[in-house]
């Protein structure tokens, strides 16, 4: 589980051995989270992020929890619940609602930036695969828990957002009408689809927690990543999680967390939708519905599709809309380049970016009104974003010359200065590789 | 390993020691078949209370009074809690809609497919967009009818003509003639068909 330099754990008091003896819980949490878990030394800011989520996903919980005491599941009471007896009368209610809105958004965001960590500096790669796809999982989770808390208010986006989405089910050839009747509980989002969304909405965030349980497991076999891609070797190239990266994660969440208070507190509606304010009318779609934020890209890539091909223009959006999701599933085989961190890899850097700002912009066009050249533009980065993922990756693994690594981590931090003050000490340690004959 | 366990323990009878089917084997494939069946009994209303439920479909019928609709005018009247456009058309509309080539549509039907016999001008669609499910613009005073003069859907653009038809736009489909039926002159019964 870890590696062999990592501290064991030792109960500090008799109780604590009593424990240890007869459940060793303390001991699994040292060694996971503890002084217990040896990390790469290197790790930059980026590698805070998968903490930040687990700490909004705390944040959900325990606001979600208390919101759920005073909410009401009928169509009938579903808005005043929330507008007027949770914004207006409990004692904050406001702030706690506020707190729950946000939170979701900045769980995405941090998500986000951890995901895109992810894809640049290659934790998809072996041995790290499962990492990957149990948080693939957790991601679709977290969309599927969002949309559904989404329609909870029951204004004006909540009864659209829900209209549009089991929509998609109703694409699918035969069984789709069927299905999607199934999932509502009735032919259009009522009652039935309100209190089920609820339950659901409230079991979800349990499977994530347990499915997060399952990625942290995961990730500690081999160990946590880092900026250079190069393997651990030895003690010298790690630090202990605590006190190291308890502190660094503990300052950092501070600061993020300033910022999701100076948002909650100061522009509470700016993620939001104001149609949302407008209690739901089944008989009247707004004139522009959009979903929330972060579901833009992938209601750019579904609105492109917007002729028939062989199959009709509504089940190709469709397809491409899950597609986008799934092809990271296959993420590891498709970029077979043994190279894990970006920061050796030219060309595919430069393609990483391309991809970031082909995100950006379906994410703009998904939020943005529908003109023939938004229509146009969406459809140029729908099609950027599998040419990235189906030829693009592929070829660039295959034909790019990587820039030299450097032989352990530590050499990558204290670089020629440790070769200086020990250089003895350091050839020693270090293996006869190629690139450390030439640096020497 | 428990047949191991079992020729150690007692003498070996020709079923016990033996490499071949047992009568035990039979009786454990019997008995988890027979859970297995009964598990799968047991997820059953765990899976159909998700459908519609009575009171569900005990909404499934509307009657609508139509005589205060005029030639050119629309109404929107709710049937399962969805919306249903019932339009009354003017003479153009339906020349409009007679004059389309079959071969051009993505749903080919005619008007005359699509409306009762002697109530050519009674247009009765869901009001809901085949696309995703939105409810398409067109059928109040004042409202976009679209380029085709039938109805818009804003949410993604789809139009469809004055028979409902879809002609532009990611709808795979014509708006949706429900089941209906003309109980008077004036009067509408929508959904007549699926009550018991």
């Amino acid at each position: 589980m870890s590696f062999s330099w990592a501290k064991p754990y030792e109960p500090k008091s008799p109780f604590m051995r009593w424990l240890d003896e007869r459940l060793p819980l303390p001991r699994v949490v040292y060694g996971a989270i503890g002084g217990g878990y040896p990390v790469p030394r290197n790790l930059n800011y980026f590698w805070n992020f998968g903490v930040l989520a687990g700490i909004f996903l705390t944040i959900q919980i325990v606001t979600g929890i208390v919101l759920a005491m005073h909410y009401f599941a009928t169509t009938e009471g579903a808005f005043n619940s929330v507008n007027q007896l949770i914004m207006r009368d409990v004692n904050a209610g406001w702030l706690l609602r506020y707190a729950h809105m946000n939170g979701a958004s900045f769980f995405f965001i941090v998500t986000y930036v951890h995901i895109f960590r992810g894809l640049y500096y290659g934790s998809y790669k072996a041995p790290r695969e499962l990492v990957w796809m149990l948080g693939l999982v957790i991601y679709l989770l977290m969309m599927a828990t969002a949309f559904m808390g989404y329609v909870l208010p029951w204004g004006q986006m909540s009864y659209w957002g829900a209209q549009v989405i089991t929509g998609f089910f109703s694409a699918f050839p035969i069984v789709g009408e069927p299905l999607r009747v199934w999932l509502l509980g009735g032919y259009a989002p009522d009652e039935a689809a309100l209190t089920r969304f609820f339950s659901l909405h409230y079991l979800l965030p349990f499977v994530i927690a347990a499915v997060v349980i399952l990625h942290i497991w995961a990730l500690h076999i081999p160990g946590s990543g880092n900026p250079t891609g190069v393997d651990v070797k030895d003690e010298r190239d790690t630090l202990p999680f605590h006190p190291f990266y308890t502190a660094k994660d503990g300052w950092f969440a501070g600061a993020v967390l300033l910022l999701y208070a100076v948002v909650t507190y100061f522009a509470p509606n700016y993620l939001g939708h104001p149609d949302n304010y407008i209690p739901a009318n089944p008989l009247a779609t707004p004139a522009h519905i959009v979903p929330e934020w972060y579901f833009w890209p992938f209601y750019a890539i579904l609105r492109s599709f917007t002729f028939d091909f062989i199959l009709p223009a509504k089940l190709w959006g469709v397809l491409a809309m899950f597609g986008s999701i799934l092809l990271l599933f296959f993420l590891p085989w498709i970029d077979k380049s043994p190279i894990r961190s970006g920061n050796y890899r030219p060309i595919f850097k430069r393609f990483f970016w391309l991809l970031v700002i082909d995100v950006l912009i379906l994410g703009y066009i998904g939020g943005a009104e529908i003109n023939p050249f938004n229509i146009a533009l969406g459809q140029i980065a729908a099609a950027y974003y599998f040419l990235h993922f189906l030829v693009i990756l592929p070829l660039v693994s295959r034909f790019e010359t990587p820039l030299p690594l450097p032989n352990s981590i530590t050499e990558s931090v204290l670089g020629a200065e440790a070769v200086e003050t020990a250089p003895v000490a350091s050839k020693k340690k270090r293996g006869g590789t190629i690139a450390s004959a030439t640096a020497e | 390993m428990a047949t191991k366990a079992q020729s150690a323990e007692g003498p070996a009878t020709p079923d016990s020691n033996g490499e071949g089917v047992r009568r035990r084997d039979f009786l454990n494939v019997a008995a988890v078949s027979f859970a297995g069946v009964g598990a799968v009994a047991a997820i059953a209303p765990l899976f159909v209370q998700m459908a519609p439920s009575a009171d569900v479909l005990a909404l499934a019928t509307t009657e609508v009074d139509i005589s205060k609709v005029q030639a050119g005018q629309g109404i929107k009247v709710s049937w399962r809690k969805q919306p249903v456009f019932v339009r009354n058309l003017t003479p153009k509309e339906i020349a409009e809609a007679d004059a389309v080539p079959l071969s051009s549509l993505r749903d080919p039907e005619t008007l005359a497919q699509r409306t009762k016999p002697g109530h050519k001008n009674w247009l009765i669609t869901l009001g809901v967009c085949t696309h995703l499910g939105c409810v398409p613009l067109g059928i109040g005073e004042g409202e976009n009818k679209g380029p085709y003069g039938g109805y818009f859907c804003p949410c993604h653009g789809s139009e469809y003509d004055t028979a409902a038809r879809i002609r532009q736009g990611p709808a795979p489909k014509n708006l949706v003639v429900p089941d209906y039926e003309f109980t008077a002159p004036t009067t509408v019964l929508i959904g007549g068909k699926g009550k018991k």
